[in-house]
């Protein structure tokens, strides 16, 4: 195994908890590309309820959409007794729910918190990463609904390009990039000033937030 | 099932709880007030959810809705705006950013518009009806008032009988609302100062009928009308104008003159003021007219005996919100708490009943009734609340139906779960009622000797301090803290709503709190006998500190903005603040907000809220959550405005 112990052509997703509004729209594409009807108004009347693999979580000041990072030496598919959870070709860890015994090994195993019990599915639900929509040509169903792009697919060559070519502009506009670097920046020519973003509201309630 | 998912929350652990209640409240962080944290740790004992526990459950909050750039205005959308740039920059109908966060605001102030005067309504039609003898519970109290206020609209007061005026006067006010001519509001122009209305002329901001303005603003804001952040955010000023100096302004006119107008009285606050062996009833919302009968009637000598046969000592009445406020001030009626402290009133389990007309009554309130014995009454054909027990009330029958309410609460009494009531002990002794009457009775009849302490710098400034509470900030936090620190810096404090009975249960309303005070403004506190933080009444009564202001500026012959004066509403959530706050800044008052509003989205927006605006009225939006940086700046502004008077700082 490479250090990464990925190849390069293996699509990913990339996120970036900067640019998170907290919205949840992608928990609610989740869900409805996981129902029966695949629409939002046929997956509200569904039962058993339909229900979003990924999930939006605050740290600090950042909102994170955590979904499965489809590791590439899976625990999940590790300790799971009865060989549900399997690598598809692409290298998504995938759940087959007929063999789900519902035991809950993976849900303590994962170092992500991903793997969700529901109970009225009596399995555990895990983001299969949209691959039928994947073999289909189109994005996962998170990132096609996340409207600030904070969610990235592709393959881990074009993310990790795309990052590099971000980081560089920020390096370039106004010197973001914290620590010691090595080249003169540009003047002159500054980028507009910064929008607000959530992060600037939360960030404000540093003295009298109790949460 | 013993798996704990443990959640981190900026630093708390936020452990699952009994599956119901999934958050544990960091108690002792959550509130400034005492009995607050005992309550909310019994809540959770007992599988009771909170306000508090409800804001955990909705984290993360949607970041287009806190920067207000989300439109569900019409049915091409919802349209969202991305502030990063990398997604859509316009809605569907090209509504940009800019747009949308004005259009957001202006829907904000009507709505705030539309509940302060539809209120007024309500008290114009039963001040009509007092006025007639058709409506035989209520009469005219204050007629020193009521002829003042009728000379003050040109109305001729030789040889008419008081109902007479009272009938010319009801009759203007009644066509405030949906005059058709395009004359500004009469009681606009009776009550504002001179200067003021000559800013706004030039401005075209006169307001012209209160509905009018309310309807403007939603035709604004249709989708394809106006489309001009500077254009929309001008027809705010003119709708919180209709507010302020009109809506509000009458509110507070007409319920002094029907149950008198306030002075100074003594009471007392916080939840220590429910009592173990009385039936405790709660009034809750806004509109006097209801819960001065209920208060009246439970303090009857009928009602009494009533409790006594169902085995209580007797009936208390406490107050919540701001008709809490208004019973405050003019019968003494303790208030049990503020806004967010309404679920945790009957956490304690020792309530019969709240009584609730309208705004800012929790839905939830029912949930937190049905884990303990309290019946909620809603009594306002526009506030019903499933699962709430539903007593119309109409004033023709005022007494009959406060009796019937009453007699719930009573009956409701052996209910009572003793095992589980947890009173808190604390209450704070506090003077309320500082109506501007009072205030001038206080001084000795005339301004002057306020004028004169602010010229010589006695007291340095007056800062009004109004709003609710909000579970984003540490509840009663900022609302005594920035007290604390203007009136350490020689500035005197008025202020109405929630505010008010924070400030209270903290003791800055008690005549000793002028030891906290600096030392100038101390000395006018003990000479006086008054305390250093004034209570002016309910929310609606932000227009007593519009009166204030304009007699001040005319005394000292000056517009409101030169004036060493500030306001602030540094916990608000309602729109009626958002409201109350524009018609500050319309009247030229610096106003600080501790709760960013949502319009960062627009910096375009943002910038003519907190800059360009003081340039066309004089007054200005500043954002700053930290109590004590706020404190710091308002004092600030208030020394640059008593250099540009030559007064000493």
């Amino acid at each position: 195994m490479s250090l990464l112990g990925t190849n390069l052509e293996r699509p990913t997703i990339y996120i970036d908890p900067k640019k998170c509004m907290g919205c949840r729209s992608c928990e609610i594409a989740c869900a409805v590309e996981h129902s029966m009807s695949k629409t939002l108004f046929g997956a509200i009347f569904e039962k058993p309820t339909p229900k979003p693999r990924l999930k939006v979580m605050i740290a600090d000041f950042f909102n994170v959409p955590l979904r499965c990072q489809h590791c590439e030496d899976a625990p999940c598919m590790k300790v799971c007794p009865t060989g549900a959870i399997k690598k598809s070709e692409e290298g998504f860890v995938i759940l087959n729910a007929n063999k789900c015994i519902g035991c809950l090994m993976c849900v303590m195993a994962c170092p992500f918190g991903h793997p969700k019990y529901e109970p009225e599915y009596k399995v555990v639900l895990k983001c299969d990463s949209c691959i039928e929509r994947i073999r289909g040509g189109k994005e996962p169903a998170c990132v096609e609904a996340c409207p600030t792009k904070a969610l990235k697919f592709g393959t881990l060559e074009e993310i990790l390009n795309e990052v590099r070519k971000e980081r560089a502009e920020e390096l370039i506009s106004g010197l973001k990039v914290p620590g010691i670097v090595y080249m003169e920046p540009v003047v002159g020519e500054k980028k507009k000033e910064e929008k607000a973003s959530p992060m600037d509201v939360y960030t404000a309630y540093l003295e009298v937030k109790w949460y | 099932m013993s798996i704990q998912p443990t959640w981190r929350l900026s630093g708390i652990e936020v452990v699952m709880m009994v599956e119901y209640v999934k958050f544990k409240i960091p108690t002792k962080q959550v509130s400034e007030t005492k009995g607050v944290a005992d309550l909310i740790e019994k809540a959770e004992e007992e599988g009771v959810k909170t306000a508090w526990h409800r804001f955990l459950e909705q984290q993360p909050q949607c970041g287009f809705g806190l920067l207000g750039i989300c439109c569900r205005n019409c049915n091409m959308g919802p349209c969202r705006i991305d502030p990063f740039g990398a997604g859509p920059t316009k809605g569907v109908c090209g509504a940009d950013a800019d747009t949308i966060v004005a259009r957001n605001i202006l829907r904000m102030i009507a709505a705030g518009a539309a509940a302060h005067s539809d209120h007024a309504r309500d008290i114009v039609h039963v001040f009509k009806g007092a006025a007639t003898g058709e409506f035989k519970g209520y009469k005219l109290t204050d007629v020193e008032k009521l002829k003042g206020l009728a000379k003050a609209l040109g109305i001729e007061i030789e040889g008419k009988t008081e109902s007479e005026i009272a009938l010319e006067v009801a009759h203007i006010l009644e066509w405030e609302f949906g005059k058709p001519d395009d004359e500004p509001l009469k009681l606009l122009m009776a009550t504002a100062p001179k200067k003021r209305i000559k800013v706004w002329e030039r401005l075209g901001v006169m307001p012209r009928a209160i509905d009018r303005e309310v309807c403007e603003c939603m035709h604004r804001t249709h989708m394809g009308v106006d489309a001009d952040p500077a254009s929309l955010l001008l027809h705010g000023v003119r709708t919180s104008l209709a507010d302020g100096w009109s809506g509000s302004m009458m509110a507070t006119y007409l319920s002094d003159i029907l149950f008198g107008t306030p002075k100074p009285i003594k009471s007392e606050a916080n939840l220590g003021v429910l009592k173990e062996d009385y039936v405790n009833i709660i009034v809750h919302g806004h509109n006097p007219i209801l819960s001065t009968k209920i208060v009246e009637v439970a303090m009857s000598e009928e009602m009494q005996k009533l409790a006594e046969k169902y085995g209580a000592k007797g009936v208390s009445v406490a107050g919540m919100c701001c008709t809490g406020n208004e019973v405050l001030m003019r019968l003494g009626i303790p208030p049990a708490g503020n806004f967010l402290m309404q679920e945790l009133a009957i956490i304690t389990g020792a309530v019969e009943a709240i009584i609730v007309d309208y705004q800012c009554i929790m839905p939830s309130l029912i949930d937190v009734a049905g884990c303990y014995h309290t019946k909620i009454i809603t009594t306002e054909p526009k506030g019903h609340i499933p699962g709430a027990v539903h007593i119309e009330f109409k004033p023709e029958k005022a007494d009959e139906i406060a009796r019937e309410i009453v007699k719930i609460a009573i009956e409701n009494y052996p209910n009572r779960p003793r095992e589980i009531v947890n009173i808190p002990k604390h209450k704070v002794e506090m003077v309320a009622g500082f109506s501007v009457e009072a205030i001038v009775e206080a001084l000795g009849g005339t301004l002057e000797p306020l004028i004169n302490a602010l010229r010589e710098g006695t007291i340095k400034g007056i800062v009004g301090i109004v709003g609710c509470t909000n579970p984003k900030v540490k509840h009663n936090y900022s609302h005594v803290t920035l007290a604390k620190e203007l009136i350490k810096r020689d500035i005197l404090v008025v202020g109405t709503g929630c505010w008010g009975i924070a400030a209270a249960m903290e003791g800055l309303m008690s005549p000793k709190a002028a030891e906290l005070a600096g030392p100038g403004l101390k000395v006018i506190c003990e000479a006086l006998g008054i305390p250093p933080c004034l209570h002016m009444g309910s929310c609606v009564d932000c227009s007593r500190i519009l009166i204030a202001l304009g007699a001040l500026a005319d005394a000292l012959g000056v517009d409101i903005p030169d004036l060493p004066a500030a306001g602030s509403a540094p916990e608000w959530m309602s729109e009626k603040a958002v409201s109350i706050g524009t018609y500050f800044v319309a009247s030229g008052v610096f106003t600080h907000l501790g709760v960013v509003p949502p319009v960062l989205g627009s910096q375009k927006v943002t910038k003519l809220l907190t800059d360009d605006i003081e340039d066309l009225l004089g007054g200005k939006f500043y954002v700053e959550p930290d109590p004590i940086k706020a404190a710091e700046t308002i004092y600030n502004v208030i020394i640059e405005k008593r250099k540009k008077l030559k007064w000493p700082v």
